[in-house]
């Protein structure tokens, strides 16, 4: 790991004050899993790494029925996924916080830092930048092995998977992202949070070099919400998953008033399949419905050469989901 | 194995010439904080030379002057002869590095030492007094839980803040609450075996 020097402000503004104006001159550290890996393999090098951990405002869960859940950047998966709160009114993102890593890391890993997550690509992990680019202009990603990579938003140049498992469930719960910067705090969609990067330049996420994340505020679920996360994966335990579909069923009795499908590790964002939730718009719940959805969200999914695989899986991910959401699922 | 233990003749341990070798290679000034006016306040900024450090370790008081770079595990090992957690993947993946810090139990490797301070930190050299064996490290042994022994430090440590939280564990809870640990040789029907002794002692004793 390069050196750097260390902060540790006790004010968000502080925090902004001491990041720096363009990637590479300072970087926000809260649990440090990711970040700490990135630097020991030189993937990140910052001069300066900004602790926000004694900014005792990005802490604390509070919910209240007319705001919903806010939940503090710093809070740890391990909180998230304990906290009697998420339990009750969002009980797919405390099963997802539940699902994700390790005991060890969910101990530290904060929700700030899992949205800020960068992708596990190991072309990405091994140095050949964000987007793979060969001194040709070629993506080593096509022509490499590309069995973990995108199928779906995969037009490239990026063809890397978003790699959170709390995304998709907040988004499917229609969460928001809070950001501080000098200009102040901004709000968000965490929808739009997640970007596809045109260049090597810019980074897959909406945050610029100086701003952090504060919060994130997720609705509260009208009653008779059904909704559930289902991941498919290689291990039981500590893995990042081949594919994973949130869903959230708003019901009028036995019928689908409207649906939110989220899908991840399955493109360079966490991907909202619009095409899956007209799938079950107005139907009943049954295997059929549920295959029809999976079949949906994977209708404009292209392979790139070895993850066809993983068509299938996103397929049955999504099918899963729905059944165990109509079940009653996590909700 | 203790210093007592090793070849006398070359008059040095390895342990203390790799300590000699990571000396060699880091700067020799150590400096204090600079101070940063930052939106009309003061902050302290360390490093990127070495800075004074205080780890509260195993309920010692343990003082070093390191970079900020320095990881809580290079920390442990290097500095401080604290050699129960193990250097492994150093990725945060492994989980031969895990101790306890402020109860909760964390990878050493992906916490910085800087970050630990005022933080209490137990490893497996902690764990129990001098020459006595932990209630968890015992039911290892009755268990042959570990063939080679690299990642039972880290295996002992996680045991402890599993069974500590979830008494009465299933076999289930018990892989799921030791999914963060890693042994290659394979003994973890021995580590389940372990912990399912030490859940079926705490149901006993009525804990």
């Amino acid at each position: 790991m390069r050196a750097f020097e260390y902060a540790s402000p006790k004010q968000k503004q502080q925090a902004v004050g001491l990041l720096g104006q363009q990637w590479g001159d300072a970087e926000v550290l809260a649990g440090g899993s990711d970040l700490l890996a990135l630097m020991k393999d030189d993937i990140v090098h910052p001069k300066r790494l900004v602790n926000v951990k004694e900014l005792p405002e990005l802490r604390g869960i509070t919910f209240n029925a007319s705001r919903g859940l806010r939940i503090g950047s710093l809070m740890t998966l391990s909180e998230i996924s304990e906290d009697a709160q998420v339990k009750e009114h969002h009980p797919m993102l405390a099963h997802a916080a539940g699902e994700a890593a390790s005991p060890q890391i969910r101990n530290v890993a904060t929700i700030g830092g899992n949205m800020c997550q960068r992708p596990r690509c190991w072309w990405f992990r091994n140095g050949f930048g964000l987007l793979a680019t060969a001194p040709d202009g070629k993506s080593l990603v096509l022509q490499g092995d590309n069995r973990y990579h995108a199928i779906l938003g995969n037009d490239g140049p990026a063809y890397f998977v978003s790699p959170s498992s709390l995304a998709p469930a907040l988004i499917a719960y229609n969460a928001r992202i809070r950001l501080f910067g000098p200009k102040g705090p901004r709000e968000i969609p965490l929808e739009k949070f997640f970007v596809i990067p045109k260049s090597e330049n810019e980074r897959e996420h909406d945050l610029r070099p100086n701003e952090i994340v504060t919060d994130v505020i997720v609705p509260a679920p009208p009653s008779g919400v059904k909704a559930s996360h289902y991941e498919v994966r290689q291990k039981a335990a500590f893995d990042w998953p081949y594919a994973t579909a949130s869903v959230v069923l708003d019901m009028n009795g036995d019928t689908v008033r409207s649906a939110r499908v989220v899908m991840s590790h399955v493109a360079p964002i966490p991907w909202v399949s619009n095409e899956a939730a007209q799938a079950l718009a107005g139907k009943t719940i049954s295997e059929q419905t549920a295959d029809a959805a999976g079949a949906a969200a994977v209708a404009n999914a292209k392979s790139l050469g070895r993850n066809k695989y993983k068509i299938k899986l996103a397929h049955v991910a999504v099918k899963r989901a729905v059944l165990q959401a109509a079940k009653g699922g996590q909700a | 194995m203790s210093d007592q233990d090793s070849p006398k003749d070359s008059g040095i341990s390895r342990r203390k010439f790799l300590k000699i070798s990571a000396i060699t290679t880091s700067a020799p000034l150590v400096l204090g904080p600079t101070v940063l006016e930052v939106e009309g306040q003061e902050v302290h900024v360390f490093g990127p030379g070495k800075v004074p450090i205080a780890l509260n370790v195993n309920g010692k008081r343990l003082t070093a002057n390191l970079e900020p770079r320095f990881t809580l595990l290079d920390a442990l090992r290097e500095k401080f002869e604290v050699t129960g957690p193990k250097r492994v993947c150093d990725r945060g993946t492994c989980g031969a590095c895990t101790v306890l810090l402020d109860n909760k139990l964390v990878y050493a490797c992906s916490v910085l030492a800087i970050e630990a301070q005022g933080k209490q930190i137990v490893t497996t050299d902690g764990l129990a007094p001098q020459g006595q064996l932990h209630p968890v490290s015992a039911a290892f042994v009755d268990n042959d839980a570990q063939q080679c022994g690299f990642c039972t430090p880290g295996f002992v440590m996680a045991t402890k803040a599993f069974v500590d939280k979830h008494p009465n564990a299933t076999p289930d809870e018990i892989a799921r609450g030791l999914g963060g640990n890693f042994c290659r040789c394979g003994t973890y029907a021995g580590i389940k075996g372990a912990v399912a002794q030490l859940s079926g002692q705490q149901q006993k004793g009525g804990a």
